[in-house]
């Protein structure tokens, strides 16, 4: 009776399509119906509700994992139909963990051995797709049978669920592999090698090393296949193959380019490219070919044959970027192509061209074409310049002025939104290197005098850096109280809290600067020695100074109470020193009324100050820390239970040495406030005296301080302020195009270079810590050892795995043995040339071996030992598969 | 893996199809397909069919009002791929008649059998429209 009133699916569909607005609420109320018939004993009405329930699952997103129970109720049923919507929804609907996954073992079972053709098809594809450990460790037998089914769909269904077992069960395969292997070789039946290539495929992407013993296998059908399908994934598995085993690539590399150049298929052609390109780069005229090829490919029509060959010039570019010079043209051409994909494309290769000394001309075109581009490929381009110009601690950059420059014009460009990138490159090159600090500054100066610039909320980054540097390097700055006029411009409120907290300590930084080179130039008469400073007198005037000291008050004064804490200490912080050097101050400023001691204080005050903020900052070695030896005595591990205790007694001795910083504040106060005459210029040389103590004690871990002072005269002759690099004109796009392509990417082009490379700090390259990508490979450790077991060793020991599943351990080491006897058989009856091939590709496993855990290298050691051990005793065993570990055909 | 999932969507962005490979919940699926149905029609007919997608890539092409997406592995044969789907085409064209997006919504699990024929754990396993299209005659001729 239900079944009269159900609607069918057909009603629902219809249903949904006249839904415009209230399709959830019609998705709902079907919900409803669906939970309601699902319950119903009526085969016909549940099947129909699960069907419906499906549909809305698979195109609706509604949840269907609670109805999984009536699932596995419709594939139970007798009828065809309702058992074909069981097996839908489920592999729909289920996954590995569903708890009730376990219930459909011998429902699945059952269908496998069913003798209609289609129901042994639904359960194949059910166990493909849900299969876990269990069902397919209970399935295995079932489909090991269907393997050898006379019926070729069913077989062919059988050996593409054989990957999904060998996933989950890798015993799995001491079962299936020979039977797998067996029908690579039923070439009267393409369906059967077209299933079995794509399982080969997969399974050598894997673990590439386990199948080079089926090369002749694989050769064959490479050889004699004319189903471009198949051809396509031999390729694939060859692709994975030939960087093994070079004999092996000395042997493809003909078929691949002969079937290269007589194919119609672009797909297969496209294949053999990529082959060559991946695999076979040794083999230059294989590449030249192929080059030609992809020379085709660009000029097509089609954009996904242009987009193609640029990808396939990034396959071959850190190999033979010669291949891409050829189509620079193209490449450059492809900058401004309607599609963004083939423009991203050709902006990777255009980077890979990159080098030393085109590396100018091609980063101002680009940052040309940037600035046209709508702001997506704009940023696009400005991320990949950052990466390349800054790889490997800016290995390509000879001109750090320039490089600096092309930050700063970067930074203004309307869409930049790379500005944390940029931040990071400004301190790191500031940082890093010396000589290129004047133009550093310069840059930034600029930056911080552009009050336009703060309403870009992208730009406060790079803003932060630029106030750092000219705060950090404040001596390079010509006229420091414009910059303190920039850092303190009412639109800094403009900034989040962070950036003006760097702005008030770096405004804090120049005060100090500008006092000392006041009071150094007013009473030089005092014997100190203006070496250092570049600063043009005129500059700090006795007016200058009241203006600066006004400008604070001014401008810092309101922060004070800012809501900020950074920002409110570190006014209090100049505020603060401007109360203090206020009063000793004001004497000097009026020379009519001068009293000499006030100076004198004030000077001490102002170089305190000042030496502790010209201390370089320099990089510390990430694992610097680590190099550390500790000490004899010490203990890292112990309990801190009684550290208290230890505390209290040794708290005052151990101070010195664990913060020189700390100790230094506390002689720079007290030195403040006991103004005594004597120690006159102690507090600095205290500061600095503790740090030369540390850096002589641990001088290992310092970076070594190239402190070379020629470039301080060199930067007298500063170039006007506002003028930037970008005096190209903008105008033309293509002519711009068309004359990179003319002028750079001639390989080793020697550029006029008129200085020389400034020194760059490095840190020791062995910072970063190895990643081990090997640790997750458990399962596929196991699936290749089962592999290379089945590959080489006994059949017996294969065959009744299945039977003696509690004692697999014990087999897997007999088999083992069984390898050694085979080695050793191989080893004495097998003639020299072959013994020696089979001893160097034992070799090459053991090399490549290595990189792998500790625990293989013990396994193979402990093997190896074995085998010398019983080469003498020549005891080969009953029956032996014949494949040895590198094939004939490679001879 | 090869194929990750095969989408078929109209030209409003409405899902008409989904077969996933891999497991996602229904959750990320619906991110994915948003994403995806994004990015990808967007795109004219000037522009290439294949579009980066986090770390794969997808294989579209277009049918009237359905588009067919294809997520691969970034190793997988793009063309071959583009070939599949006008198989595809082909194969559901010799079984509906010129098939139309209501043909699909319509059987759907048709078309998802077909699928199942064509590809197995990801990989192309049938290329032949006959012996695709075999099974779901005798599933006809069953029920």
């Amino acid at each position: 009776m239900d079944s009269l009133f159900q609607r069918s699916l057909d009603d629902i569909i219809k249903g949904l399509r006249h839904q415009q607005a209230g399709e959830s609420a019609f998705v709902s109320k079907v919900l409803e119906e669906v939970r309601r018939e699902i319950k119903s004993t009526d085969s016909h009405t549940k099947s129909t509700a699960l069907q419906k329930l499906t549909y809305l699952h698979s195109i609706c997103f509604v949840d269907m994992s609670w109805a999984a129970f009536h699932a596995i109720e419709c594939i139970s049923y007798p009828n065809f139909t309702h058992k074909k919507v069981g097996y839908l929804a489920i592999s729909q609907s289920f996954q590995e963990s569903t708890p009730v996954i376990l219930l459909i073992s011998n429902q699945l079972r059952k269908d496998l051995k069913s003798n209609v053709e289609v129901e042994v098809s639904l359960a194949l594809e059910c166990l493909s797709r849900i299969g876990n450990l269990d069902l397919c460790r209970d399935l295995t037998p079932e489909v090991f049978t269907l393997m050898a089914s006379s019926r070729i769909p069913v077989r062919k269904k059988a050996i593409g669920v054989v990957l999904r077992l060998f996933g989950k069960y890798p015993d799995a395969v001491r079962v299936c592999f020979k039977r797998l292997v067996e029908s690579l070789e039923s070439s009267d039946s393409p369906p059967i090698v077209s299933a079995v290539i794509g399982v080969f495929c997969e399974l050598a992407s894997k673990d590439p090393k386990a199948y080079l013993p089926l090369a002749p296998e694989f050769y064959k059908i490479l050889v004699d296949s004319r189903n471009n399908w198949v051809l396509i994934k031999v390729l694939k598995i060859f692709t994975k193959l030939a960087p093994l085993e070079p004999r092996l690539a000395k042997k493809i590399v003909e078929p691949i380019c002969e079937l290269m150049s007589k194919t119609g298929a672009k797909s297969l052609m496209f294949e053999c490219i990529r082959t060559i390109l991946t695999s076979l780069a040794e083999h230059e005229s294989a590449v030249k070919l192929a080059a030609g090829r992809i020379n085709e490919l660009l000029i097509d029509e089609d954009p996904n044959l242009r987009y193609l060959g640029l990808h396939a010039l990034a396959i071959v570019a850190p190999k033979h970027i010669w291949a891409v010079l050829e189509n620079k043209e193209f490449v450059i051409k492809s900058l401004s192509d309607p599609d963004p994909n083939i423009k991203l494309e050709s902006l990777r290769l255009v980077m890979e061209m990159v080098s030393e000394s085109n590396v100018v001309e091609i980063c101002r075109v680009l940052v040309n074409y940037a600035t046209k581009s709508e702001p997506e490929f704009c940023n696009v381009i400005l991320g990949s310049i950052l990466s390349t110009c800054s790889n490997n601690v800016y290995e390509i950059i000879v001109d750090f002025d320039w490089y600096v420059s092309l930050l700063g014009e970067m930074s203004r460009i309307q869409h930049c939104q790379k500005g944390e990138e940029i931040e990071n490159q400004l301190i790191d090159i500031g940082m890093r290197v010396q000589d290129v600090r004047p133009e550093l500054v310069r840059v930034g100066r600029d930056l911080l005098m552009d009050p336009a610039l703060l309403g870009n909320p992208f730009l406060h980054r790079i803003l932060s850096a630029a106030a750092w540097l000219c705060g950090e390097y404040v001596e390079f700055i010509r006229n420091p109280v414009e910059l303190m006029e920039s850092l303190l411009q009412p639109r800094t409120s403009l900034l989040p809290p962070s950036v003006r907290a760097v702005y008030l300590e770096s405004a804090f930084k120049a005060l100090v600067f500008c006092l000392h080179s006041y009071l150094k130039s007013a009473h030089g008469e005092n014997g100190e020695a203006s070496g250092t400073t570049l600063i043009q007198e005129n500059h700090i005037t006795p007016d200058s100074v009241l203006h600066l000291l006004n400008l604070i008050d001014m401008a810092v004064g309101p922060l004070s109470g800012s809501y900020d804490v950074e920002i409110q200490e570190r006014a209090r912080n100049i505020l603060g020193f401007t109360e203090l050097i206020k009063p000793v101050l004001s004497d000097s400023l009026h020379p009519q009324d001068e009293r000499h001691k006030q100076q004198v204080e004030a000077s001490k005050m102002v170089r305190l100050l000042h030496d502790t903020f010209s201390d370089e900052l320099g990089p510390v070695s990430m694992s610097a820390q680590g190099r550390v030896p500790v000490p004899d005595g010490l203990v890292l591990h112990e309990n801190l239970a009684d550290l208290e205790a230890v505390c209290g007694s040794s708290l005052p001795a151990s101070s010195a040495t664990i913060s020189f910083e700390g100790s230094h504040n506390v002689e720079g106060a007290t030195s403040i406030f006991i103004s005594d005459q004597k120690e006159e210029s102690e507090p600095s040389s205290e500061s600095t005296s503790l740090l030369a103590e540390h850096r002589k004690r641990h001088g290992l871990y310092y970076l070594p301080s190239e402190k070379n002072t020629e470039h301080h005269e060199a930067n007298n002759d500063y170039p006007p302020a506002n003028e930037l690099k970008s005096g190209v004109t903008v105008s033309n796009d293509a002519q711009d195009l068309a004359k990179l392509a003319e002028q750079s990417f001639l390989p080793k082009r020697k550029s006029k270079q008129v200085k020389a490379r400034p020194v760059v700090v490095k840190l020791d390259e062995g910072d970063v810590l190895p990643i081990s990508s090997k640790i997750p490979q458990a399962k596929d450790d196991s699936l290749s050892e089962a592999v290379r077991d089945v590959l080489l060793g006994n059949k017996a020991a294969a065959d009744s795995v299945i039977r003696k599943k509690g004692k697999e351990k014990l087999n897997a080491k007999e088999q083992e043995d069984d390898l050694d006897h085979m080695d050793s058989q191989s080893g004495t009856v097998q003639n020299p040339v072959k013994e020696r091939s089979k001893r160097s590709s034992r070799k090459q496993n053991a090399d490549e071996g290595d990189h792998g855990g500790d625990k293989g290298k013990q396994k193979r050691r402990h093997r190896h030992g074995k085998h010398r051990t019983r080469e003498g005793v020549q005891n080969p065993p009953a029956n032996v598969i014949s494949q040895t570990p590198v094939p004939d055909l490679l001879l | 893996m090869g194929i990750r999932f095969i989408l078929m969507v109209n030209k409003q962005g409405q899902t008409r199809l989904a077969q996933y490979y891999e497991w996602l919940t229904l959750e990320e699926r619906r991110a994915l397909e948003g994403d995806i149905v994004r990015k990808c029609l967007a795109r004219n007919e000037q522009q290439c069919s294949f579009v980066e997608h986090s770390n794969y890539k997808i294989v579209y092409r277009r049918y009237a009002s359905l588009f067919f997406l294809v997520g691969v592995d970034n190793d997988e044969n793009e063309l071959a791929i583009l070939e599949f789907i006008h198989l595809l085409v082909e194969t559901m064209d010799r079984h509906f008649g010129n098939v139309c997006e209501l043909d699909i919504m319509f059987h759907l699990e048709k078309a998802h059998f077909m699928l199942e024929e064509m590809v197995m754990n990801g990989c192309i396993v049938e290329t032949s429209k006959s012996n695709i299209l075999s099974p779901i005659q005798l599933m006809e001729k069953t029920s």
